[in-house]
């Protein structure tokens, strides 16, 4: 490539018929042109130098980039003094050894020093030159000036750690945004549940993806010296919205059984709250079981009393071994109408009798081979059947190990609340 | 852990002579060692390996805490001779690898029983009466360097390494690692080598020491082969007639000689 530009427009040398006197001269003109001058006037720098880098020759291009005289270098001065000193480093450790192992390199980036201090990017390429019995004689160096091409490199390279940069940034954005949102999901669920006397409570909350806030909530805790109120529910949507509904949702049931822990009656106080936030512009509402439970020393069954507004059925695990769902029938989804309608059930838990409260997470996973189909309420009644008589711990121990058979079949959040009457082996 | 696997381990030589370690420095790889591996291989158990982050080393064992300090790179040495159980083995190392195979000494004194340094220095940076050659602001120009090359980086260093029918010697399985170090990975390793002080670990060193030096080296100049040389004490100094950094491939010859005499008097 290295003066091919001396040879533009000697086409016409091969038919010089044709090109009359004018290309008769261009050709007696490439005649002259000898290879001593093409060595000389290249465009580009040539250079050799001795095995141990001194050179030996070099061309009056690369002289005059340099801006230093022939004297001054030949047989004076090694390639590496014309680098800059991190190109030398860069010559001495990737270079230097690549040539030796090589015999030669090719387009190495590097900067030479010109005499008025200035610095030229170029590429380097060079050969080393055997003598008959195979030893290194001398390494022949072409240098190519590469101003253009350095500064769209650099261009590129910028630009590419501007994207590195961005990346990096966002990386850290999320982060931090999943830390917040982790923090505040936390807020939204007891830390742990109270210890209860003579009733054994077990939770579980899966979340869909770490990068949305949930809206499925639980609680337990104590109403009065004998009562304890729990709840469960889910704030239709996903989100930092449903996440604040959830909040409100969770601290009015709170302070609502603390006023009456009647259980219809909280959850009336629930809808208000929620349908003066929904007809003021914000579509949401929730559905939620809400109960009370008293634990009876002497028997050692608890008395349950729930409501629910539009929530699927809880569960009642027999120490039998059978499960049977515990309607409230006419419940209405919660924040939607002004005045709702809740009706209230009681059932009693014998020793080894367990409450399951969940959300529809779970009955609604996708399963099957093509994720088509529903896991349902009956399967999900069949399969605590099989754990009916198990502390509330073992059951949802058990329903967290068929969550995770799921896999990407759930796309919901699920919530998971046990309440159980402990059998008398189990309080020892 | 595969260590073997991870450091590009190979074993090779006459297995019933006594362990020399060959490791390479900053820039390239085990196959550095190519022209000093024949004439050690009849009468040593040579092992060469690749440091995390070089040549056909695992880029997945590869972390920046890790090789950001000479420590980590010591680490990968002491495992190394772990991994094959080495005892009293010769660790020879070039450029910073000398200095890696102090603090890797240190670590394993059992593991390691003499050091050879090939073009040393504790410090490139220069410091109060030290003169190490270089100024910050030229590590930063190296840096710069290889940011220049880092575009061109595969088309340069990557291409299989052809046969050099020259230079039959050479081989022409030459892997297409050779130089081709992850542009990311070797600047962590440039600023791990150029910005390293190892000079207060040379006092600590307490086991027969060969330094080889060259007569114009300019990474490894001769008044740091000196500095070597009188802070290590009962150390030997040798000068090659060679120029540049790498006298194992510029000057096979002399450099193979002071490295099996360093051996001969070792046994």
């Amino acid at each position: 490539m290295c003066g091919t530009g001396h040879l533009s427009g000697a086409h016409g040398a091969d038919r010089p018929e044709e090109g009359g006197e004018e290309s008769q001269a261009v050709f007696a003109a490439m005649l002259e042109d000898s290879a001593e001058d093409l060595y000389e006037s290249a465009p580009c720098g040539y250079l050799s130098t001795l095995m141990d880098g001194t050179i030996a020759k070099i061309n009056a291009t690369l002289l005059d980039w340099l801006g230093l005289p022939r004297e001054a270098l030949v047989g004076r001065r090694r390639f590496t003094d014309l680098l800059t000193v991190g190109g030398r480093l860069y010559h001495e450790t990737h270079l230097a050894p690549l040539l030796r192992m090589r015999g030669e390199v090719g387009g190495i980036a590097l900067e030479i020093k010109r005499a008025d201090g200035g610095r030229l990017p170029v590429l380097v390429s060079s050969v080393v030159k055997y003598g008959e019995s195979g030893d290194p004689l001398l390494i022949r160096t072409t240098v190519f000036d590469a101003r253009d091409r350095r500064s769209y490199e650099e261009q590129l390279l910028r630009e590419r750690k501007a994207a590195e940069e961005a990346r990096r940034e966002a990386e850290a954005d999320r982060a931090r945004l999943q830390d917040a949102l982790a923090v505040l999901q936390a807020s939204l669920l007891p830390d742990s549940l109270p210890r209860i006397a003579g009733v054994e409570a077990a939770a579980h909350y899966r979340t869909a993806s770490p990068d949305r806030l949930g809206g499925d909530f639980y609680d337990l805790f104590p109403i009065d010296g004998k009562r304890y109120g729990f709840f469960l529910g889910d704030v239709c949507g996903k989100g930092p919205r449903a996440a604040a509904v959830t909040s409100l949702t969770r601290y009015t049931l709170r302070a609502a059984a603390l006023h009456d822990p009647d259980p219809v009656s909280a959850l009336a106080i629930l809808n208000e709250a929620l349908h003066e936030r929904y007809s003021a512009g914000d579509p949401r509402y929730c559905t939620a079981i809400f109960g009370t439970l008293e634990h009876d020393p002497v028997s050692g069954q608890v008395a349950i009393t729930l409501a629910a507004g539009g929530h699927p059925p809880a569960l009642v695990l027999r120490a039998d071994g059978t499960a049977s769902f515990l309607p409230t029938p006419g419940g209405l989804l919660i924040g939607v109408l002004p005045a709702a309608h809740f009706t209230s059930v009681t059932t009693v838990l014998s020793p080894g009798d367990t409450l399951l409260l969940y959300t529809d997470g779970i009955t609604e996973a996708r399963t099957g081979a093509d994720r088509s189909a529903l896991y349902g309420e009956k399967a999900l009644r069949d399969f605590t059947a099989g754990h009916a008589g198990q502390s509330p711990q073992a059951i949802v121990k058990a329903l967290a190990t068929l969550l995770d058979g799921f896999g990407a079949g759930l796309d919901d959040d699920t919530a998971l609340l046990a309440l159980g009457a402990p059998t008398t082996g189990s309080l020892k | 852990m595969d260590i073997a696997r991870r450091n590009n381990v190979s074993v090779t030589g006459n297995p019933q002579g006594p362990v020399v370690v060959l490791a390479h420095g900053f820039g390239c790889d085990q196959n550095m060692w190519r022209l000093t591996v024949p004439a050690l291989a009849d009468d040593y158990r040579l092992v060469l390996f690749d440091y995390v982050g070089s040549g056909g080393s695992d880029p997945s064992a590869f972390s920046e805490a890790r090789y950001a300090s000479l420590e980590g790179y010591a680490q990968d040495v002491v495992e190394v001779c772990e991994a094959l159980d080495l005892r009293d083995a010769v660790f020879v190392g070039h450029s910073v690898s000398a200095m890696i195979g102090v603090l890797a000494a240190e670590r394993a004194p059992e593991r390691i029983g003499a050091l050879a340094m090939v073009a040393p220095s504790p410090r490139y940076i220069d410091d109060v009466d030290y003169h190490g050659g270089f100024s910050a602001e030229d590590i930063d120009e190296l840096m710069t360097s290889m940011e220049a090359n880092y575009l061109g980086w595969s088309a340069a260093m990557a291409p299989a390494i052809m046969g050099n029918a020259e230079r039959p010697e050479l081989g022409e399985e030459l892997t297409a690692s050779f130089c081709a170090t992850d542009p990311d990975m070797a600047r962590v390793f440039a600023r791990a080598t150029f910005l390293s002080d190892s000079r207060e670990d040379l006092k600590k060193v307490d086991v027969p020491t060969l330094i080889l030096e060259c007569t114009q080296d300019v990474i490894a100049p001769r008044e740091v082969g000196a500095f070597v040389h009188g802070a290590i004490p009962g150390s030997t100094l040798v000068t090659l007639g060679a120029t540049g950094h790498c006298p194992h491939l510029s000057a096979p010859e002399a450099t193979n000689t002071a490295l099996s005499g360093f051996l001969a008097g070792l046994r």
